[in-house]
């Protein structure tokens, strides 16, 4: 089992009362104060570079623009920061938003920058950028899902090949892809696809010509045990066994001493998490083409019964969206998911919200004292089965 | 209720379906972002005085969605070729919003089948420094609330959404999506149309509610100064939708621009 420390680093010192139908796109940046910032940003690069001390083999940043939510929209940056300040973890960027740019050179020649300066630590995450993100960047959200694949195309490409090539696409046209520098690993960094398990991403994903990492993000458990099996279950289609490595599952959790003690503490700040800082309207986060007319039907259906109610901490360990417990109780459970979905990566995001720094180091500590050496032994990579 | 068909025609590999009915001089209607919604009472007001076609637009209501399908260009030549297959002459052009873009587009490039050009409300060109409203920041109930000033009409259609079936949610849906794909950026408007407009030469009206809160009025007033010999009737306690909020003072701006000569 491989762990990873993912940090969405929220500007956690907001007046939450200021939030109030959205924390996303129009909610006014004169509520961020640049004081607070500075002390954000150096607390979250102390608790990521914490995280490399205690044994976790990766560490991860992420991108969103213009919300309290998260205050990394230029993640390659941090990334930098930790590259030369650690030495063991994989440096993870979960992942940059392919779609929004105009040039997605830009995005390979960041990772290779970060692959060359760690000599080969880098973790590529490639996502499509939530719908939210459209609003703020004024990209098509149509085109979301074509500009994906192009700049995907054309970032392989761009590592890949010797250039220069010339790369003719209907988003992205270029006469000379020829980068420099070129990625440290090879053939290139793994990529990694953060997705909430549409069918065609898992499609994609498995194909061998691919075998990205599937990584599950803020779904419920039965969705993503789901998922997982459908990927797993694609993998076997194309003709080879998924490796445990290729699934991975991303989630808010806590540890304390006790069951009790571990709810209490995070009540307040997981609840946070998922009633004030995902908070924003239906129009903000499903622009018109963003998803099919079918999906944005059932998206619309599902998810907003689901949060237009008040999510207590209760409901969220309940559907298994946030895991909350002693170690025993976690190790117990996250033990229990790996056998009904095969996971191999395991992401926990141990800073939430309002979470302080003193709570976070506790529970980080606990976790990689008492519930990674429990778990190790399982969902490790079938050498045989990679030949 | 004057009669009227509804009836299919093949365009550029795209079925198409229209309402047509009324007799008099050819009007071909253009609709904005929220599609046709049957024989509604500006059609059929107008149809006492014209022969009205109400086509959607391909990519709209239950029109198909071409693969060739960009851009509000390659709409506006779809319906060049439209006005061809129809045998269509002396066609009075009325559109409203992304219709009287639409309208705009097809105008500068031939008005040989032209007779009259209406702009409601229409999208198209972009004032700097005015803010047109966002409507994919709305949701169905702020939208219907921003769109008439007439907050009764609002109710009444916040009222008809809830009871939508599921073909109709569909066509809301595929409506929107279309919008979204031609209108996202530029928004709502062609950089180079401003460029053009003094090409048009057939008499012209802009209409537009003084209350519209897409497309502030300052719009229907960048459009008279573009648009040479164009008339703007800036219609009081109106918002997006005039045809659909002032008839009457809708008609009566169409019928003064068609007679003109």
């Amino acid at each position: 089992m491989q762990f990873s420390f993912f940090h969405l680093m929220p500007y956690s010192a907001v007046n939450l009362e200021a939030i109030k139908h959205t924390a996303w796109i129009n909610f006014s940046n004169s509520n961020y104060d640049p004081k607070e910032g500075h002390k954000l940003y150096n607390r979250y690069l102390d608790e990521l570079e914490f995280a490399d001390e205690l044994g976790f083999d990766g560490i991860c940043v992420n991108e969103h623009h213009q919300t309290a939510y998260g205050i990394m929209p230029q993640p390659s940056l941090l990334a930098g920061a930790l590259s030369r300040r650690t030495e063991n973890a994989k440096i993870c960027i979960l992942g940059r938003a392919l779609p929004l740019t105009e040039n997605p050179l830009s995005i390979a020649e960041e990772y290779a920058m970060i692959d060359n300066v760690t000599g080969g630590r880098l973790i590529a995450g490639f996502v499509r950028g939530i719908g939210c993100e459209y609003h703020s960047y004024m990209v098509n959200p149509a085109n979301s899902l074509e500009r994906f694949h192009e700049a995907h195309d054309l970032i392989l490409q761009a590592w890949t090949q010797p250039g220069p090539t010339a790369f003719e696409g209907k988003h992205y046209r270029f006469q000379y892809v020829n980068m420099w520098p070129r990625p440290y690993q090879e053939p290139h960094p793994p990529i990694w696809i953060p997705s909430q398990g549409s069918a065609e991403t898992k499609d994609w994903a498995s194909h061998p010509d691919r075998k990205y990492t599937m990584l599950m993000t803020f779904s419920p458990i039965k969705n993503v045990i789901r998922n997982m099996n459908a990927y797993a279950e694609k993998c076997e289609e194309y003709g080879y066994k998924c490796q445990p490595q290729q699934l991975g599952w991303a989630l808010p959790l806590y540890v304390a001493e006790t069951d009790e003690k571990a709810i209490e503490e995070a009540r307040e700040h997981i609840q946070n998490f998922f009633n004030k800082f995902v908070l924003a309207p239906t129009e903000y986060r499903m622009p018109p083409g963003y998803s099919s007319i079918n999906s944005y039907k059932m998206i619309l259906e599902n998810k907003m019964k689901f949060r237009e109610q008040f999510l207590s901490i209760e409901m969220l360990m309940d559907n298994g969206m946030f895991i909350c417990g002693s170690p025993s109780t976690v190790a117990e459970k996250l033990e229990e998911y790996q056998e009904a979905m095969g996971y191999g990566n395991l992401v926990i995001m141990g800073q939430f919200a309002t979470l302080d720094h003193e709570h976070t180091k506790k529970s980080m500590q606990m976790f990689s004292e008492e519930v990674m050496p429990k778990l190790r032994h399982i969902g490790a990579p079938n050498v045989a089965a990679a030949e | 209720m004057t009669s009227h068909k509804a009836e299919t025609i093949r365009i550029n590999g795209c079925d198409t379906e229209f309402l047509r009915g009324g007799k008099g001089p050819t009007l071909l209607f253009l609709h904005g972002a929220g599609g046709i919604n049957g024989w509604a009472p500006y059609l059929d007001a107008l149809a006492q005085g014209y022969d009205v076609i109400a086509p959607s637009h391909p990519g709209f209501g239950r029109s198909e969605d071409p693969d060739w399908l960009d851009s509000v260009s390659d709409i506006a030549f779809f319906y060049l070729d439209l006005m061809e297959s129809l045998e269509l002459r002396d066609v009075h052009l009325v559109g409203n919003s992304l219709g009287g873009w639409i309208a705009s587009e097809i105008v500068i490039r031939s008005d040989e089948k032209i007779k009259s050009l209406t702009l409601a409300s229409a999208a198209g060109i972009n004032v700097v420094g005015v803010p047109m409203g966002d409507i994919f920041m709305w949701s169905n109930e702020e939208a219907a609330r921003k769109i008439f000033y007439d907050q009764e009409i609002a109710n009444q259609r916040i009222a008809a959404g809830e009871t939508m079936d599921e073909e109709q949610k569909d066509v809301q849906l595929k409506n929107y999506f279309t919008t979204g794909k031609l209108s996202w950026n530029p928004r709502f408007h062609n950089p180079d149309l401003s460029k053009w407009l003094h090409r048009i030469k057939v008499p012209t009206m802009i209409i537009w509610g003084e209350n519209d809160e897409i497309f502030p009025t300052a719009y229907g007033e960048a459009y008279n100064a573009l648009i040479p010999g164009s008339e703007l009737r800036i219609i009081p306690e109106c918002g997006h939708l005039p045809h659909q909020e002032k008839l009457e003072e809708f008609l009566d701006a169409v019928n003064s621009n068609t007679s003109k000569n």
